[in-house]
């Protein structure tokens, strides 16, 4: 099978003198469905971080999707963003935008053509229950709605690569299994590799999955 | 509302650094064309031996413009009483030429001093009268006009940077997190940033149009070609199409600028 993510002896660091992952080896599969865990400060979301290349290794080599990461060009790293999906934990979205163009944002940064834009986002929308709030701005919506616009916007692009950080962090049950079906849905149906950086693997799962784990700096593959 | 504000305190820095300097063009304007007016009647007077020609004297003087004699006929009227046809035209031989010499534009007493001293070394001439009191005085008031003004327009000139260098702070906020989350979408700088170059064209189109529009009302003004005319001067107050051009050329660079030191000045959250 394909390998979307291969990394060697990779380091991450924010500054010299503090690498929060020491020398790790590991790879992702294309297509698979991947939980990392850790305790908190463990250095799960700095990995995830360095996935879409917001920070760049240490040392040692880092692939995605075919794009060696360390001293990456912008313009690769713009065409990998472009292709990938991200759910931040604190929702990162752009407040004076309505829901909808925030959902919008990767077509038109894909440059998808514009007749498909409105028919991505009102599919969405219903998948995340969302369609009655569409002309809302993010300010007026509660934190799990927020975060349920982040992940539509995330899927809006049917990317080959959805990253998702604590997508479920502080939902309410019903939240979050809207969340779980999102994630698995994109993961069967568009074949999309999905990581997700989470405290609980979440029991509902049904799709078989990975599960890295991070501890003192290192990952290892829990079985 | 909130975003109208933002537009606003931008529009309005634009605005009076755009009215500072109209201003300041307007009085340039009008000290030129106050020369002008006492050009015309200002002149030296020389004395010379010899006949001059203008010739002869523009070779050497750039300055002068014209050279107009002066007829001593009035004088010797006064003297007539007794004195033979003879006499009289010895006389007329005898007298010194006086000459009127034009200027091309108003002096400054620094070219009415080396203007002076380089017609003496003519030996010819004898006596240069150069008014030089009289002229001093209105040159150091058109100055002290002139210099007032820039201050004024300087002052101006400094509050507005001041003004925009706060309005480049709260744009540097306001933007700065539409443009990261773009970039982590992988929208290159120019789409990223496109909509801040737009805000700012428009808020520059907006202080430009406002700007024609009141210097457009003062230019048509009544009172202000009356107090023009009170002083014997035309000016050109607002010409619509290179005055708004100049207008329009300062606010999109000043708002272009900020814009792209806010885009140069971004750096990605990590």
């Amino acid at each position: 099978m394909d390998k979307v993510i291969v990394a060697e002896n990779l380091s991450l660091a924010y500054s010299k003198d503090e690498t929060i992952i020491n020398k790790v080896n590991f790879s992702i599969d294309s297509g698979s469905f991947v939980f990392i865990t850790g305790a908190s400060g463990s250095g799960k979301s700095t990995l995830l971080k360095s996935l879409y290349g917001a920070l760049k290794p240490q040392e040692g080599s880092l692939v995605v999707a075919g794009v060696e990461l360390r001293g990456v060009s912008r313009s690769k790293l713009n065409l990998l963003r472009k292709h990938t999906g991200i759910v931040f934990q604190d929702y990162k979205l752009v407040k004076e935008w309505t829901i909808e163009k925030n959902i919008m944002l990767p077509l038109i940064i894909g440059g998808y053509d514009k007749s498909i834009h409105q028919q991505q986002v009102d599919k969405l929308l219903n998948h995340v229950r969302l369609k009655h709030q569409s002309g809302k701005y993010p300010q007026e919506l509660s934190g799990g709605e927020q975060q349920r616009v982040a992940m539509a916007r995330a899927l809006s692009h049917n990317p080959v690569l959805i990253l998702a950080d604590e997508p479920t962090g502080n939902l309410d049950e019903y939240s979050s299994q809207l969340i779980w079906n999102l994630l698995e849905g994109a993961n069967s149906d568009l074949k999309s590799t999905v990581i997700v950086v989470t405290h609980h693997i979440p029991e509902s799962m049904t799709l078989d999955y990975k599960h890295l784990h991070i501890e003192y700096g290192s990952i290892h593959e829990v079985s | 509302m909130k975003s109208l504000r933002n537009h606003l305190s931008l529009v309005i820095a634009l605005l009076s650094i755009l009215f500072s300097l109209q201003t300041f063009i307007i009085v340039e304007r009008s000290i030129d064309a106050y020369k002008e007016s006492l050009v015309s009647n200002y002149s030296l007077v020389i004395v010379s031996q010899k006949n001059l020609t203008l010739k002869e004297i523009k070779k050497k003087h750039t300055l002068v413009s014209d050279l107009l004699p002066i007829s001593p006929d009035g004088v010797i009227k006064k003297l007539n009483a007794g004195i033979s046809k003879k006499s009289m035209d010895l006389l007329k031989l005898s007298l010194p030429k006086f000459y009127k010499l034009k200027l091309q534009h108003y002096p400054t007493p620094n070219e009415v001093h080396n203007l002076t001293k380089s017609l003496l070394r003519n030996s010819s001439i004898v006596k240069v009268e150069t008014f030089s009191k009289s002229h001093d005085t209105t040159y150091k008031l058109l100055l002290l006009f002139k210099t007032v003004i820039s201050v004024f327009a300087f002052s101006v000139g400094l509050v507005t940077i001041l003004l925009i260098s706060k309005e480049l702070k709260i744009w540097q906020f306001k933007h700065t997190e539409r443009m990261s989350i773009m970039g982590l979408f992988g929208a290159p700088i120019w789409l990223s940033s496109a909509i801040l170059f737009r805000l700012a064209l428009v808020d520059a189109f907006v202080a430009s149009g406002l700007s024609f529009a009141l210097f457009s009302i003062i230019a048509s003004s009544d009172w202000v070609m009356e107090q023009f005319t009170n002083i014997g001067i035309s000016v050109v107050v607002f010409d619509p199409i290179r005055d708004f051009g100049m207008m329009l050329g300062v606010a999109v660079l000043l708002s272009t600028l900020l814009a792209a030191f806010i885009v140069i000045s971004h750096k990605e959250e990590v």
